[in-house]
């Protein structure tokens, strides 16, 4: 665990743990009854277990772990269809490191590749095209997954394959947005959530009108954090003034990268290729209206599903979760990842039931590897 | 992979498909440069961005890269992005 005396900036650490304990005793949050807060981002989730700020922090504070890793969220079915994919021997299967481990029903990625099946882990989708490129007589089919982040990534680099007629490569597009699953959260009624902190770099992509309905429809404050550890106190910080306020506004404490509207040409790019699903299937989370991105028709040769035939272009196929398995309650904040039957039991990072516990964003790998918030320890 | 990492422009590859090569904690690598570019690509070289999974996503300064350097190197997200750098050349090269 850190110290804030180990930060690079200890004393402003200091400063804010210090306004946010004096907000949180205004507000009258304590231990018993703490003041949620949902961090959506799984990076954030990340920084806050590896700085230890769950355990500096204010305890009338409770940091909520969103559903915001990809990884983490990709159903058992999408996983499976990825491995038969890459099992079909025209087929070059590439995909971002982070999904090696995540298991399917069957096997994962990482286990399909020790059985002989074609994958490569690429940086880039524009590592992906120089393989199509490379390899005229193969298939290339690159893994898009993440949220705003990552889609115009994918995106552009499809608008390039297109400009270039490469007719062997193509996109198993599992790119998810943000905004959606929050209201689904929102929609609960047994959610408690008093506040969010929101995602930096999906922000820096769509800027931070799409979280407008989180404060105007639901009143709840949302602030769009950085990552350092001093970012996400002051985030924080600045959710409590607004609840002391008895205010709900979208503020952007992450203003150095996130522009009010976002990055037009990445937005111009996802317009361009991507149109949203009528539904996507969330792991753990079950269906979400539109809260998925496919490939446009005008871009269809360049969607795997549809040249595969897979996926939903031929129908869902349902793969019930694991028995005893809680990544969904955990990915809603119902439970922490140890209260999770399975943590540290049947599912530990060698022998892993969900994504949660392999992702580097997810919080059972977080609680696993950095030991967990107070709640872990009691 | 949602992280992202600083990176400086150090030199434009491929004017056509806005390619650009930045160096990134000391290692260079092709980034794609679609999305900071607002005016001759030329103007970019010596500029600090966010690289994210090979695309250049927003333009930063050289302090805020400093310290998200710094910051990101904390959480072993620089080592880590390096290593998906190099599996990425190896997987290019067929070394898988
Ligand atoms: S411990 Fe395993 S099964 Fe339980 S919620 Fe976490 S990843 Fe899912």
């Amino acid at each position: 665990m850190k110290f804030a005396s180990e930060f690079r900036d200890p004393k402003l650490a200091r400063a804010l743990l210090q306004a946010i304990a004096e907000k949180a005793d205004a507000i009258g949050a304590t231990r018993e009854k703490p003041v949620h807060i949902m961090e959506i981002c799984g990076g954030h989730t990340h920084s806050i277990f590896r700085y230890g700020l769950d355990k500096l922090i204010h305890e009338g504070v409770e940091f909520i772990h969103g559903p915001g890793c990809p990884v983490c969220v990709l159903p058992r079915a999408r996983v499976d269809e990825c491995i038969e994919l890459a099992e079909r021997p025209e087929v070059i299967f590439t995909t971002f490191g982070d999904a090696m481990r995540v298991p399917g029903s069957t096997k994962s990625l990482i286990q399909a590749k020790a059985d002989g099946a074609d994958i490569r882990m690429v940086y880039s989708p524009l590592d992906a095209l120089e393989l199509a490129r490379r390899n005229p007589d193969r298939e290339v089919v690159f893994f898009g997954l993440g949220f705003e982040t990552t889609t115009p990534s994918t995106a552009l680099a499809i608008q390039q394959a297109a400009r270039e007629g490469l007719a062997n490569f193509s996109v198993f597009c599992n790119h998810i947005t943000v905004p959606e699953p929050i209201k689904a959260l929102l929609d609960d009624p047994y959610m408690m959530l008093e506040g969010f902190i929101g995602p930096g770099h999906v922000s820096m992509v769509i800027g931070f009108h799409p979280y407008d309905f989180i404060a105007q429809d639901y009143g709840k404050p949302i602030v769009v954090a950085g990552f350092e550890p001093t970012d996400l106190l002051q985030s924080v910080l600045m959710v409590l003034t607004q609840i002391e306020a008895g205010q709900a506004r979208v503020e952007n404490q992450y203003g150095r990268v996130v522009p009010e509207h976002g990055n037009s040409v990445s937005i111009a790019a996802i317009n361009d290729v991507y149109e949203k699903r009528p539904s996507f299937e969330w792991r753990g989370l079950g269906e979400i209206d539109a809260s998925g991105m496919r490939i446009r028709d005008a871009y269809r040769a360049y969607d795997a599903e549809e040249k595969f035939g897979i996926g939903y272009a031929v129908g869902r196929r349902e793969v019930p979760e694991v028995e005893g398995c809680a990544c969904g309650q955990v990915m809603t904040g119902r439970i922490k990842p140890t209260q999770c039957p399975q943590f540290g039991k049947g599912c530990t990072p060698e022998t892993a039931l969900g994504a949660l516990m392999v992702s580097s964003e997810g919080a059972c790998a977080a609680y696993w590897q950095y030991g967990g918030a107070r709640t872990a320890a009691e | 992979m949602c992280l992202g990492i600083p990176g400086q422009i150090v030199e434009i590859s491929d004017e056509a498909r806005m390619m650009a090569v930045a160096e990134v904690s000391g290692v260079r690598r092709a980034v794609n440069v679609a999305c900071i570019a607002d005016g001759p690509l030329d103007r970019l070289i010596g500029e600090w961005a966010l690289i994210h999974v090979g695309f250049a996503m927003a333009r930063i300064d050289e302090d805020e890269a400093a310290q998200t350097l710094a910051a990101l190197h904390e959480l072993g997200e620089t080592q880590e992005a390096l290593e998906q750098m190099a599996a990425g050349d190896a997987a290019l090269e067929g070394r898988v």
